[in-house]
């Protein structure tokens, strides 16, 4: 039984002797592994360095209590990667240093000058491939969903509204939240202006356009891009990483149905849930800014208000909410399905998802600006 | 003074209402190959895991190297961890990280090494594994399970260890490799007077490799000894476990030595 908490105290050490006949010695002492060596390591290999420029000196091992290959390869490496002329050691000792004589190289990668117009090469046609790649989902969605309608029992309906529950419901307070604050701070921001010109009423319109018309629906679509679509790509992703997406295959269950449709289908109908929701929320906080700042009455507020902001903006708003949950969906469960089995292309995936995500609805929103320029606004 | 490298005092775990262990007593010496043998859900990778204190015990102690895992300063756990190896079920390499740098990852956490050192260093483990060093480059999902494995095996090994802990050890290798794997941990243990404690379901390895086994059944441990004191005790799982059908093909070549007499003995002697 070796006393092996005495293998780290024993500290390594060496010394120089000098014998009669003038010969020089050095004596290696103590433990000589990783664990003894440690903090000791740099002094030890400067002190190794200067003994090994005198080569006549013979080196003496047999006091060494344990030898691991870390510290072989210090010593090794001190003589210029070869033995010491003259070096005595114990027996058990040789096989280390046998072992450190066989070269080991590792083989470099070929030089290749070409890298940079090759990467930018492959970031080009990565786009282009997430593009397709996109489409090609989008359509696939499209075709099973078209099954779908004709076998209606095979839709996933707890596929659905598990979906919904996730998307929809558990993301009232953190969009309550949002919506408050920044119909607060849009009304009181306002008020202000206003009040300079006496137009305090105006309040309303510019409240009441501004939330219903885009910012109930671009805010809840950017926050539920942070909050359901990050969650999608990486609960995908890790479906990837632990070979659920292969188990799903090679059951016969396609990725499209099961995965992505359901998911696409309850965010369009959560979406402009949320956005109703926000929407109140805001201009609840609207109201609350304007009684404060301008004092005006919370009913005016509210019977003004169909009077100034139309219909259309309203179902306008809605529709825009419809088509941002269905591409937040879409997106993120893109990017999913692409994820790589390791953690970096999880990490990568999901981060990618959500901007991409939050960009593309913010080109919708301009598209549908320009579309529907002329529609619900009072000239 | 005989010391015990892992020493276990009257271990109780617990997760939510289920009990895993109940009053576990173990002590594991120097230089030994100890194998903890069970049935699957019997708590063997729970209690590796109170080893490398990665549990808390509900009760009792774990102390491992001399050391209590639970009462000992942060600095000597960090040096603690330093001295034993751990090669997980499914290899636990980084997967963001290539071959090479998942072995010179400890290495490199010394921050005592250069990176010449630790590239021959990395090498030679790498060779010690069989790992072509065409592969050093590859990420994880690149390679192999076998491959990984024996990855995961270098990394453990890199710092030279006092002390394995092997969990599943040759679970997802072909039977060459599982050879092959026996005799390198055996040949480890030799030359490195490595202490082994090791997980597995596997009775060719645990034949081949133990020095003792330990039979965890219903959160107890119900036998601890030689494989001759464990296949001599009548505990309904050890019957089953050791002299079924699988158990007696693997025992066959050491059938004699066991004393159990004829091979038509039905279960006891």
């Amino acid at each position: 039984m070796g006393e092996p908490a005495s293998s780290s105290r024993n500290a390594p050490d060496l010394r120089q002797t000098v014998a009669a006949g003038g010969e020089r010695r050095i004596e290696l002492i103590g433990a000589w592994n990783l664990a003894a060596l440690g903090q000791r390591l740099p002094q030890l290999r400067s002190r190794l360095a200067e003994y090994a420029l005198d080569v006549s000196c013979s080196w003496d091992l047999t006091a060494v209590t344990v030898l691991d290959h870390a510290g072989a390869l210090l010593l090794w490496r001190a003589w210029g990667r070869r033995r010491a002329p003259r070096l005595i050691l114990k027996p058990e000792h040789e096989s280390v240093f046998d072992n450190l004589a066989k070269p080991r190289e590792l083989p470099q990668p070929p030089l290749d000058l070409w890298a940079t117009t090759t990467a930018l090469g492959q970031k080009v046609i990565g786009l282009l491939d997430h593009l397709f790649g996109a489409t090609a989902l989008l359509g696939q969605v499209m075709i099973d969903a078209a099954g779908l309608v004709r076998r209606p029992r095979e839709i996933p309906w707890r596929e659905i509204s598990a979906s919904i529950f996730r998307t929809g419901a558990q993301a009232l307070g953190i969009t309550a939240i949002v919506g408050f604050l920044v119909g607060v701070v849009i009304s009181y921001l306002s008020a202000q202006q206003l009040k300079q010109f006496g137009a305090d009423i105006y309040i309303v319109n510019l409240v009441g356009v501004s939330v219903i018309r885009e910012l109930g629906p671009v805010l809840a679509a950017v926050l539920i891009a942070g909050r359901s679509g990050s969650a999608m790509t990486a609960q995908i992703g890790v479906m990837r990483v632990t070979e659920e997406l292969d188990a799903m295959t090679v059951m016969g269950i396609p990725h499209t149905v099961r995965l992505v449709l359901p998911r696409m289908i309850a965010l369009a109908i959560s979406m402009p849930f949320l956005v109703l929701w926000t929407n109140v929320i805001a201009i609840l906080g609207g109201m609350l800014a304007a009684q404060t700042e301008l004092n005006i009455d919370y009913r005016f507020f509210l019977s003004r208000l169909p009077e100034v902001v139309p219909i259309a903006n309203l179902w306008l708003g809605l529709g825009k909410s419809l088509v941002f949950g269905a591409v937040i969906a879409l997106i993120a469960c893109h990017f999913g399905l692409r994820i790589k089995p390791n953690t970096e292309s999880l990490g990568a995936g999901t981060t990618q998802s959500v901007v991409i995500a939050i960009t593309t609805v913010i080109i919708v929103d301009a598209i549908f600006a320009v579309m529907f320029a002329d529609v619900g606004i009072i000239k | 003074m005989t010391e015990h490298v892992v020493e276990i005092e009257g271990l109780w775990t617990r997760f939510g209402r289920q009990v895993v262990h109940r009053g576990i007593d173990l002590k594991i010496e120097r230089g030994e190959v100890l194998s903890l043998v069970g049935g699957s859900g019997s708590g063997k990778t729970v209690l590796l895991r109170q080893m490398l204190g990665l549990e808390t015990p509900r009760r009792g102690r774990v102390r491992v190297l001399g050391e209590d895992l639970h009462a000992c300063e942060p600095g000597v756990l960090q040096e603690l961890r330093n001295r034993w190896g751990v090669l997980f079920q499914q290899g636990a390499l980084f997967s963001s990280l290539p071959v090479f740098d998942n072995v010179a990852l400890p290495l490199r956490e010394l921050r005592v090494l250069d990176e010449g050192v630790i590239q021959e260093l990395v090498l030679m483990k790498l060779e010690m594994v069989g790992i072509e060093f065409r592969h050093a480059s590859k990420l994880p999902a690149e390679i192999s399970g076998g491959m990984v494995k024996r990855v995961a095996l270098a990394r453990a090994l890199a710092l030279e260890p006092e002390l394995l802990f092997l969990d599943e050890p040759t679970s997802g290798l072909d039977p060459d490799r599982s050879e092959s794997f026996v005799t390198l941990v055996e040949e480890l243990r030799r030359e490195l007077n490595l202490t082994v404690v090791m997980v597995t379901h596997d009775l060719d390895t645990l034949v081949a490799l133990s020095s003792r086994i330990a039979v965890l059944f219903d959160g107890r441990l119900v036998v601890v000894g030689t494989l001759r004191e464990v296949v001599h005790s009548e505990h309904p799982f050890i019957v089953n476990f050791f002299l079924g059908e699988r158990g007696r093909r693997a025992l066959e070549a050491v059938w004699d030595t066991l004393g159990l007499g004829k091979n038509a003995s039905r279960g006891k002697p």
